[in-house]
């Protein structure tokens, strides 16, 4: 089996106070920790037992920054083999389309049975760019992968559809599936793999390596604009309840057996 | 010219709520564009569904055929591309759901055409298409513009909107399908029924909900000894069930129940939008987050910005002596 997995590195906003830029198009990302992308380490995983049960190889594929080589390095320090960092600024990576047809670049010529990547980004979120790449390298795909089953030249795929129920279907491979989360349990590194990560092959390429013209992955070949991020209005209704934290255990107590709630 | 074309979505015979959600947006928009709405509906055996959808006032085609029994991206791409370019409407758009995802970037990839996913609102000003999304997790909101194009391509997000009341009767009209053959490549195979666990979270009354900021499971006790107090079942988000602290069948949101009890107390749960679609619902609803800005906060009826594992503790004290 020779798979790639395709990661992102994301900033973590679960927590975070996130600011628009003065441009009006980017967000200040200057105070945010940055890790992968939540399904993306499932992704990983997924790739990483495949190739414990079939034997093979596994290839890391990411756009990003220099800083995003400690996500790639984790990633082979749990078993992937080598990895492609692509860093160009030409690219317009907030057009899934456009970050999928430069996957595909970078893995079109090369012989695969698979393709992983994570059914959604914890930024932006559009659940798009693996079922894209997938049409762009002409091959097979399933989305939202809750289990993986790998057979003789096809794979048996459950997605996960609305209300918990799953949709089991076969795909003759070569195919690309993005995973879901909860799919597996992310492995942590062992201390072994974090020393032989460091070195196993980590290319870092650009458009003119991967032979991609560079018009063709641009602001201008994008068919969206990005025009504006604003921060939505939240509309609350409800009560803040203020205090020490005693006080407010002691009021919300009051509130929920006054009215009859517990 | 400028008509919109909702693909309609069922599944095991009945139409999704997305399908009726799609009735408040696209008629704005074919109204802004000078066209009007036609429904799409692919499938096999789908009269009551079609005269559902035709109940929106609008134009409801029907492509019947058995093929399209079960929900295949592979067909439905297919199919739907030689639709576009047979009636060229000015917009496509259908739900973002495990259905949509499937297969809408695919076919933007295919026909070329400009693609937004999960909109929440579409707006058509000055001869410009764009689309309102979130990112970040729905900290920050994009207007995302289409570069001018024969067909507009878009997934709405489930839950955005309410779904309008039927108006006026439409037409239906049934065509050939778009379909010459199958796909021997994808193959449906079959639907797995969710497990059913110990307790059935929809039934209970009240639910204590843990997600995210419960960090991990052996800090679960405290929460069970809330819960154990006001007699509360334990559900959680996504992040819970994902991390193995709860059983899948406890999940909350989307991709598992729509639960309705008399009061929900979400804790370290921030709140994305398939979590809040699954439980705002609720009659009365608490949160407690340390994030003040968490969108848990915006269904909330009682909010406490706050550490859940300082609260939790005091609160169960509190309700103990309050109830005796």
């Amino acid at each position: 089996m020779k798979t790639f997995v395709c990661i992102k590195y994301v900033p973590d906003t679960s927590e975070a106070e996130v600011k628009v830029n003065p441009d009006g198009k980017t967000v200040d990302d200057s105070r945010f920790s940055f890790d992968i992308n939540d399904a993306d380490n499932y992704a990983v995983e997924e790739s990483v037992l495949i190739k414990e049960d079939k034997g093979g190889e596994v290839d890391v594929l990411s756009i990003g920054p220099k800083q995003s080589e400690v996500m790639i390095r984790m990633a082979m320090a749990k078993g992937c083999d080598k990895a492609t960092r692509v860093e160009d600024d030409r690219i317009a990576d907030h057009d899934p389309l456009i970050v999928a047809k430069v996957l595909a670049g970078a893995i079109k010529d090369q012989e695969f049975d698979l393709v992983l990547t994570g059914c959604w980004a914890d930024d932006d979120g559009h659940m798009a760019t693996g079922v894209a790449l997938a049409e762009y390298l002409g091959v097979n795909h399933a989305s939202m992968v809750k289990k993986v089953e790998v057979l003789d030249g096809k794979v048996r795929a459950h997605r996960e559809l609305e209300g918990g129920l799953m949709e089991v279907l076969e795909l003759e491979l070569p195919a690309v599936l993005t995973i879901q989360t909860g799919i597996n349990e992310p492995r942590y590194a062992p201390i072994k793999g974090i020393r032989q990560a460091q070195k196993k092959e980590l290319n870092v390429v650009n458009l003119d390596d991967l032979s991609i013209d560079p018009a063709e992955v641009s602001a201008d070949a994008s068919q969206v604009v990005l025009e504006n991020l604003y921060i939505p209005e939240v509309e609350s209704a409800a009560e803040f309840i203020e205090g020490e934290t005693d006080e407010k255990a002691e009021k919300l107590a009051s509130i929920l057996v006054k009215g009859g709630l517990v | 010219m400028g008509d919109v074309l909702v693909l309609a979505e069922h599944r095991q015979g009945a139409l999704r709520d997305i399908s009726f959600e799609m009735m408040a947006i696209a008629p704005k928009v074919a109204e802004a564009m000078g066209g009007e709405v036609k429904v799409l509906l692919l499938g096999s055996g789908m009269e009551e569904m079609a005269k559902k959808m035709s109940g929106y006032g609008v134009k409801v085609i029907v492509a019947d055929d058995p093929l399209f029994e079960n929900f295949n991206a592979e067909k439905y791409q297919k199919a739907l591309s030689a639709l576009l370019d047979d009636m060229k409407p000015a917009v496509f758009m259908t739900g973002q759901t495990a259905q949509g995802v499937d297969f809408m970037p695919a076919l933007a990839v295919e026909k070329k055409l400009p693609y937004v996913a999960e909109a929440i609102d579409l707006n058509y000003e000055d001869g410009t298409l764009k689309a309102i999304r979130n990112m970040y997790s729905g900290k920050v909101n994009a207007t995302v513009a289409f570069k001018q194009a024969d067909t507009y391509l878009v997934t709405i997000r489930e839950g955005a909107v309410e779904a309008p009341e039927p108006a006026a009767a439409g037409d239906v009209e049934k065509i050939d399908s778009p379909l010459k053959e199958d796909v021997p490549y994808r193959k449906f195979v079959e639907y797995i029924e969710a497990e059913v666990g110990d307790v059935d979270i929809t039934q209970s009354e009240i639910l204590v909900a843990v997600g995210r900021g419960l960090k991990e499971d052996k800090n679960l006790p405290p929460i069970e000894e809330l819960a154990q107090s006001i007699k509360a079942d334990i559900a959680g988000s996504r992040a819970a069930t994902d991390a193995g602290w709860l059983p899948h069948d406890r999940q909350v949101g989307t991709s598992g129940k729509t639960v309705k009890p008399k009061l929900y107390l979400a804790l370290g749960i921030s709140g994305a939008f398939q979590h809040l679609a699954g439980m705002k619902g609720a009659k009365t609803i608490v949160a407690v987050n340390k994030d003040p800005e968490a969108p848990i906060f915006t269904v909330a009826d009682y909010a406490i910005v706050d550490d859940m594992f300082k609260v939790v503790p005091a609160l169960t004290e509190k309700l103990k002596e309050l109830k005796g």
